[in-house]
């Protein structure tokens, strides 16, 4: 076990993506998060997990409880606006009647489900039910206006035009459908930040029985902690089973060293703004969740 | 084995459903019972008729202050206690009777109720209508280890409990409006939708990631921030998910 003070805890960490080319098609990067669940949907390890599925304006998630391929499938690429995943957690294991649900979230929301197992607060029969978590990397997020103003003003496209989004290298990118690629700096981009995200301290996912992103590895792959017992469990008989392929992580371009650098980045930087808050006022503090 | 500790149930004006969200761990109370605990009061389910010495009381319902039989209840449980838990909502607080104003027969006198923690200290909170078993289970194996366990078990015991300690020290109203004065307003606010799952009464939606509170719909009960990540998120413990885990599945085998 590796305790990383920005990576957190950590089994192994590689670079892998999907075998399964369908799920790529539409996938973020190595489609990691999708074909997780699909296997431990197939395998009887969930038999149903909260995604991100498609809201009632473009690009706006909408978490689902999908009890299905086709229904998780749904969720692929990334959506950078807020999709409460959670508010669904009690209700899988009640009118869904799920025994062992999944999740997919970010950071945020991993965290909100490690407290509630831990410290179930009106969320009866939470803590055990459970059963594999999916966390993905995640620097900051958008409320829906400011990824409007983003992608309208900013980038001059149409939300409805737009087939993905990606922040990389720098940029904030827009692809659409018709094959028009728009991109700002992602500088630009830092006022229409959730303003709750300034107080994260977890970049990669720590609490997660995995988690994934794309920074660390090439496009179309993606980097992936294992983390937990389970998470190692359920990695080790998707790779046999030859859900993914693989690649250590120290033969990739550009590797951990870029994921720690943007981890240290962005938890020095909170932990700076959770600092600050103690002397906000005059006399007085904001709140700290974390004292 | 280490000694049992003494554990009592108060029931003061509550609805017993705290008591079967006790009782809802199903074996694994017994196993508590057991091995861990003795219970030496509990009107409900035995007959010891006076509140007797308790390491651990878990107390159940509001005060009645016109109810002078129930305001004496409370004072003694404190001074025959080493820890007080405020169990449920209405102990810790008021929840559904924060509503009571009196007027009805036959005792239209009983119109003012008050959380436990107003009139005497409160060690801990398990927050909740209902509570949640599994908590309760919790705070149940933490009290034995903070008594009875190794340095190393206190001192995992100790972090376990603190934001529960945390919780009592913070005061005693619950709303939903916590999630706007101690979360929102404050910039804490991330969208997760925790607070939505929580609530008993389906009072909160979010809107375009954000709570949304029927307050009318709302009973006071505190949950949403209790179980809001931005509420408390001490990561000592929350980094040791899997192991803490493993250890309350291994003291209930």
């Amino acid at each position: 076990m590796i305790e990383d003070p920005y990576l957190g805890k950590y089994i192994t960490c590689v670079s892998a993506r999907s075998t399964d080319k369908e799920i790529l098609q539409k996938a973020q990067d190595g489609g990691i998060a999708t074909t997780l669940m699909v296997y431990a949907l197939e395998q009887g390890i969930i038999d149903g997990t909260i995604v991100a599925g498609e809201g009632d304006r473009p690009w706006e998630p909408k978490p689902l409880v999908a009890m299905s391929r086709e229904d998780i499938l749904k969720a692929r690429g990334t959506k950078y606006s807020i999709s409460p995943q959670i508010s669904w957690l009690k209700e899988a294991t009640r009118s869904f009647g799920l025994d062992k649900v999944g999740v997919t979230g970010v950071c945020c929301q991993m965290q909100a489900v490690r407290k509630a197992q831990l410290y179930p607060i009106n969320m009866r029969d939470v803590p055990d039910k459970v059963a594999f978590t999916v966390g993905l990397f995640c620097m900051e997020n958008f409320p829906y206006k400011s990824l409007q103003t983003i992608v309208e003003d900013h980038a001059a496209q149409s939300l409805s035009s737009v087939k993905r989004m990606d922040i990389g290298k720098g940029k904030f990118w827009v692809y659409t459908n018709r094959g028009n690629v728009s991109s700002l700096p992602i500088k630009a981009t830092h006022k229409y930040e959730q303003p709750g995200c300034h107080v994260c301290l977890d970049y990669v996912s720590n609490l997660a029985d995995i988690s994934t992103g794309s920074v660390g590895s090439p496009d179309g792959w993606s980097t992936v902690f294992i983390r937990t017992k389970k998470g190692n469990e359920i990695w080790s008989k998707a790779v046999a089973a030859g859900m993914f392929e693989t690649k250590p992580i120290e033969d990739v371009k550009p590797g951990l060293d870029l994921v720690t650098k943007l981890a240290k980045e962005k938890i020095d930087k909170n932990r700076k703004t959770v600092e600050e808050r103690k002397s906000f006022g005059v006399n007085k503090a904001l709140r700290n969740p974390y004292a | 084995m280490a000694n049992k500790i003494k554990l009592g149930h108060v029931h003061l004006s509550g609805c017993t459903g705290c008591l079967v969200s006790v009782a809802d761990n199903n074996l694994g109370l017994i196993k508590i019972l057991d091995d861990y605990a003795d219970l030496v009061y509990s009107l409900t389910l035995a007959d010891v008729r006076h509140i007797p010495e308790m390491d651990v009381a878990l107390v159940e319902g509001s005060v009645c202050i016109q109810d002078h039989e129930s305001v004496e209840e409370i004072k003694e449980t404190r001074k025959k206690s080493k820890i007080v838990v405020a169990l449920g909502s209405c102990s810790s607080y008021g929840n559904i009777t924060r509503f009571s104003r009196g007027g009805q027969h036959n005792q239209p006198q009983h119109e003012s109720f008050l959380p436990i923690g107003d009139l005497i200290d409160v060690d801990l909170y398990i927050p909740g209508c209902p509570p949640s078993p599994e908590l309760i289970r919790n705070v149940a194996i933490m009290a034995y280890l903070l008594l009875e366990g190794n340095e190393d078990q206190k001192a995992l015991a100790g972090k376990y409990l603190k934001p529960l300690m945390d919780l009592a020290k913070r005061g005693t109203s619950g709303c939903f409006c916590d999630l706007m004065t101690d979360v929102i307003n404050q910039g804490l606010c991330m969208g997760c939708g925790t607070c939505a799952a929580s609530c008993p009464v389906r009072a909160i939606s979010l809107e375009f990631g954000k709570p949304q509170g029927e307050r009318d719909l709302c009973i006071k009960c505190g949950s949403c921030y209790g179980a809001c990540p931005r509420s408390f998120f001490n990561f000592d413990v929350m980094e040791e998910f899997e192991s803490i885990s493993e250890i309350i599945a291994g003291a209930l085998k």
